[in-house]
């Protein structure tokens, strides 16, 4: 076995240091009647060269954006991910390195987790963003436990534009808490302004806004704020980060916690995960805030150096009255996040905004002067919009891989009601070639 | 999850008012140091970048003419701005400031930080993967929903139970999915239990999760060698109990003699049983946990199955259950349709299958009416799964006992060598890992937190420190089974000069690390004048 070097010889002499006849021994332990007495249900160990055919074979099944043009959002999108990133995160040191506890020998993971704090609030607008979450839903699910814990109400108004997906997070962390969802309605494409204001109350702890929404399109943010800080409750608003260099800073709308997937910003599809959970706050919840947080002190000669720190509000110190129970986060992925905002830097992450948007709006065009095929809402959109189709959304997705195209996600499998909805992302990546491929594509799928 | 408390706790004095004392004979002086201490936006040059974009080719392009003004960001956000030289130089320089597995042998007890093969970050990369969107259709993700389906029937054949859970992130959020399915069960049959038991040996993340799905924790007092004390257990084991967690081997190494006896007390009182699986790694082909009457357990994959720690994750931490748990397991669930033969479950003949038009066929069932919901948006942390996948292929059966087989001896074998010097937190033999005690240096002024210090200095990370919690000045060894003898006999000894150096010169102990880009750091000053983000000079006030 090339992972394991011990040797019989080795094993030998190992046992003889302690006494042992064989490692059997060692296991006395363990009683008769609890042992397997078979050797595991597996197959049988393979070749490196066996498994290389193995994995092979099972990832050339799967219909990539790689030898697909993909025109798939729904919360997971196809930017493009500079070389660099993931020739750095393969450095070992980085890779195999543990949770910073020995701050002295991992100054390395501590300085990039600074550096990535610092970035997500500059990006957001925020005080303080933590070391990352799991995904975008689960920092939803975080953030909402956390207006929960501040306001100490129990009620939380979730808007129709909320990703299905992310909502159902929200549901399995709040179930045991007694948390009770309440959804406000959909106007044209966003939250209708008055169904929002009549669907929050003094019970409510937060409203949560997703902009832009499941539909594609940007949602008031600010009004929606409003509405929250009247009633006494928090604005949570989930956000793409790879939008913010066009898009408005949420801190600068009035948000409370912002949260989002971050997965745009430099991490692989990867069929949904990893992905990167994006929290930052206001200075006011920096106590209340979970997961990891980096800071920076001085060590004992006086020179700057990265900890851990503010874990008082951790598992392993307040056990069962923690804020959150998240502890292994995804600190590789927020490596992959600050290498890729350190690449783009300021006018990067503007150019990727500014070309997803305008090849965006140039699909739409394109796209809605399908005979049959419109654009669902009037509201202003980002890089992502919604089409209503004559024919069933998914049959028609199904009809497009066989042009090598990821059409979309049909709104169907989260609501009867959009059953004629197709949601179609283009992101930078995306040519105008490709995009007018994807209208003759369409035409033929709808005729 | 398993991951306790390394360092110093905050509130003990600070490590900085200590005089500082001269560097130690032979030790590397100041100036041998790394000297870089750069953040990348002291890098920053106005107009500098390292991106490569296309220009627009569409017709409009204005972001202004597309979008209200109201949308549109009006500050700037103050990125770095540099070239693609110097992210490649400064990120390359700030990994060599980290210990990892790749460079330095790393004994941290209850996180198992073995050897990462490469084929698994090979694997897991490979286009098919690593660029599948998670909402492409059914039909056009076969290959990934197969991959999912077969690591889940492996990791339910590893741990004798019926069903598992890709989904949760990492241990912590399967314990999370492993309780509220218990509270799904109970509900389900009219039960309301209100208290879930864990012991005070526990993982901090076992309480915590407790608490997140609703239960009140009652914290049960462990025996002196870390096993359940059976009595106290028996005083709780109530109607208002709803679960018990516990750690098998238990968090001192050991392996619960009377696991079998405990659990059916529990059952006998309509009480669940989770498995918490950090330490999984020591019983893989010896014992499974549903054979043991467990209901629920999890695994760490990034632990057990050898996917990279990567300095703080992503892990993966899926959750397997009892067939009477099954209804309640997160959505979706990975299913597989038969073909219209029966066929080989294995890939490579599935190619073949596919062919011959009778190909079974895999999808995501979202119809499950009791399930407890999602945890995360999408499927699970696929990236972690192909590689665990690709790791459990590689060992196949014989190779996963061997495994654990190792990984026990070579803990033993430390533990002998230690002996003299440290005292054990339990009589062996151990499991995977072993608790000693610097409570023989501690009355020499010489804690666990200097010891592991110095050892940063002679090159190893640290063992875990003040874990478990029930053992005083703990050290808490794990050397893995992918380390060879040389390099235990490296660390024993390096273990046993410290034991010497703390009847000697235990200055020297106090002066660790000297060898670290930078010394003892003030945790105190860091969470009493929180500094979470740089700004630049002139407006450095804190956040």
């Amino acid at each position: 076995m090339r992972y394991l070097p011990n040797t019989p010889q080795n094993q030998r002499a190992m046992l003889d240091v302690i006494g042992a006849r064989a490692i059997e021994d060692l296991l006395v332990k363990i009683p008769a009647k609890a042992r397997l007495s078979r050797p595991l249900g597996l197959p049988p160990a393979l070749a490196e060269t066996d498994l290389i055919h193995l994995l092979r074979g099972l990832a050339a099944e799967n219909a990539d954006a790689d030898s697909y043009t993909c025109f798939a959002g729904g919360g997971a999108y196809d930017h493009y991910v500079p070389s660099p990133i993931n020739h750095l995160i393969s450095r070992g040191e980085f890779f195999t390195a543990y949770t910073p506890y020995q701050p002295e020998a991992s100054q390395g993971t501590l300085r990039t987790i600074y550096e990535y704090q610092t970035m997500i609030a500059e990006l957001t607008g925020m005080d303080v963003a933590n070391a990352s979450i799991y995904d975008g839903g689960s920092a939803l699910a975080e953030a909402v436990l956390m207006a929960r814990d501040i306001t100490g109400r129990h009620e939380v108004v979730m808007t129709a534009g909320v990703h299905p997906l992310s909502r159902r997070v929200v549901e399995t962390y709040g179930q045991g808490l007694g948390l009770q969802l309440r959804t406000a309605p959909l106007g044209d494409g966003i939250t209708d302004a008055d169904g929002l204001r009549k669907a929050v109350s003094s019970k409510t702890a937060a409203i949560v806004v997703q902009s832009p929404n499941l539909f594609g399109c940007l949602e008031e943010i600010a009004d929606a704020a409003a509405v929250a800080h009247e009633a006494g409750a928090l604005l949570i608003a989930s956000v793409d980060p790879v939008n913010l260099g066009v898009l408005e800073a949420p801190g600068a709308q009035g948000v409370d916690i912002c949260v989002g997937e971050g997965q745009g910003l430099g991490v692989p599809l990867g069929f949904g995960g990893p992905n990167l959970g994006v929290l930052a706050v206001k200075k006011d919840f920096i106590r209340r805030i979970p997961g990891r947080l980096a800071g920076a002190t001085v060590d004992l000669d006086g020179h700057r150096g990265f900890v851990l720190t503010l874990q008082a509000r951790e598992q392993h110190i307040r056990r069962e009255k923690a804020t959150s129970n998240i502890c292994t986060n995804v600190a590789l992925c927020a490596l992959m996040g600050t290498i890729y905002m350190s690449i783009m830097g300021k006018a990067g992450l503007v150019r990727v905004g500014e070309l997803s948007t305008a090849k965006a709006h140039h699909a739409a065009g394109v796209l809605a002067a399908v005979p049959g095929v419109r654009l669902r809402f009037g509201a202003p959109f980002f890089k992502e919009f919604t089409l209503a189709l004559p024919k069933p959304p998914e049959r028609v997705a199904r009809r497009l891989l066989k042009d090598r195209i990821l059409a979309g996600v049909p709104l169907a499998r989260f609501d009867r009601k959009l059953r004629d909805c197709l949601v179609v992302a283009v992101t930078e990546r995306r040519t105008r070639a490709e995009i007018d491929a994807f209208a003759a594509a369409l035409a033929k799928a709808v005729a | 999850m398993a991951e306790e408390v390394r360092g110093a706790a905050e509130g003990e004095p600070s490590e900085a008012s200590k005089p500082v004392r001269g560097a130690a004979e032979g030790e590397p002086s100041e100036a041998s140091k790394p000297s870089y201490d750069k953040l990348i936006f002291e890098l920053s040059s106005p107009g500098r970048h390292a991106f490569s974009l296309p220009e627009p080719d569409v017709p409009k392009s204005d972001v202004h003419a597309l979008l209200p003004e109201r949308h549109l960001r009006r500050q700037g956000a103050e990125l770095p701005e540099v070239s693609e030289v110097d992210v490649i130089r400064h990120y390359s320089r700030l990994s060599r400031l980290n210990y990892g597995v790749d460079t330095h042998f790393y004994p941290l007890g209850s996180c198992t930080m073995k050897y990462n093969p490469r084929i698994n970050e090979d694997m897991a990369r490979l286009p098919g993967f690593g660029a599948l969107h998670p909402l492409a259709p059914e039909e056009a993700s076969q290959g990934a929903l197969q991959l999912m389906h077969e690591l889940a029937a492996d990791l339910a054949e590893i741990a004798g139970m019926d069903a598992v859970s890709l989904q949760p992130a990492a241990g912590a959020q399967g314990e999370l999915a492993g309780v509220l399915m218990i509270r799904a069960y109970h509900l389900a049959n009219g039960e309301r239990r209100t208290k879930v038991l864990i012991p005070d040996s526990a993982h901090g993340t076992n309480p915590a999760s407790t608490a997140i799905a609703g239960y009140r924790v009652v914290q049960l007092k462990s025996e002196a060698n870390g096993e359940v004390d059976v009595l106290d257990l028996e005083r709780n084991l109530d109607n208002e109990t709803a679960a018990f967690m516990l750690t098998l081997p238990n968090t001192l190494g050991m392996f619960e003699p009377r696991i079998i006896e405990i659990i059916e007390r529990c059952h006998a009182k309509g009480v669940q049983v989770y498995m918490d699986g950090a330490n999984l790694n020591a019983i893989l082909g010896i014992v499974r946990p549903g054979d043991l009457g467990f209901d629920v357990c999890h695994f760490n994959l990034h632990k057990t199955f050898t996917t990279p720690h990567g300095g703080g994750g992503p892990g993966a931490g899926p959750v397997g259950v009892k067939s009477h748990l099954m209804p309640f397991l997160p959505t979706p669930v990975v299913t597989r349709r038969e073909g219209r033969a029966r066929r080989s479950r294995r890939g490579a003949e599935r190619s073949a299958d596919a062919k011959a038009g009778g190909a079974p066929t895999y999808a995501l069932d979202w119809n499950r009416p009791k399930s407890i919901g999602k945890l995360q948006t999408f499927w699970g942390n696929f990236g972690m799964l192909v590689r665990a996948y690709t790791y459990i292929r590689t060992m196949g059966p014989a190779g996963l006992r061997s495994v654990s087989d190792n990984a026990v001896l070579n803990a033993n074998y430390v533990m002998k060598r230690l002996e003299p010097y440290y005292d054990a937190g339990a009589p062996g033999p151990c499991m995977h890992e072993c608790v000693m005690s610097a409570r023989r240096q501690k009355k020499l002024g010489v804690t666990a937190l200097d010891i592991a210090k110095r050892l940063l200095d002679l090159g190893f990370y640290a063992p875990s420190i003040y874990f478990p919690l029930i053992v005083e000045e703990a050290l808490m060894i794990e050397p893995t089974e992918t380390e060879s003898k040389e390099t235990l006999d490296e660390f024993c000894d390096a273990m046993i000069r410290i034991a010497k150096e703390a009847e000697e010169h235990p200055a020297v102990i106090h002066d660790a690390p000297l060898t670290t880009p930078v010394r003892r750091l003030d945790q105190t000053r860091a969470a009493r004048y929180p500094d979470l983000r740089w700004r630049p000079p002139a407006e450095s006030s804190r956040v």
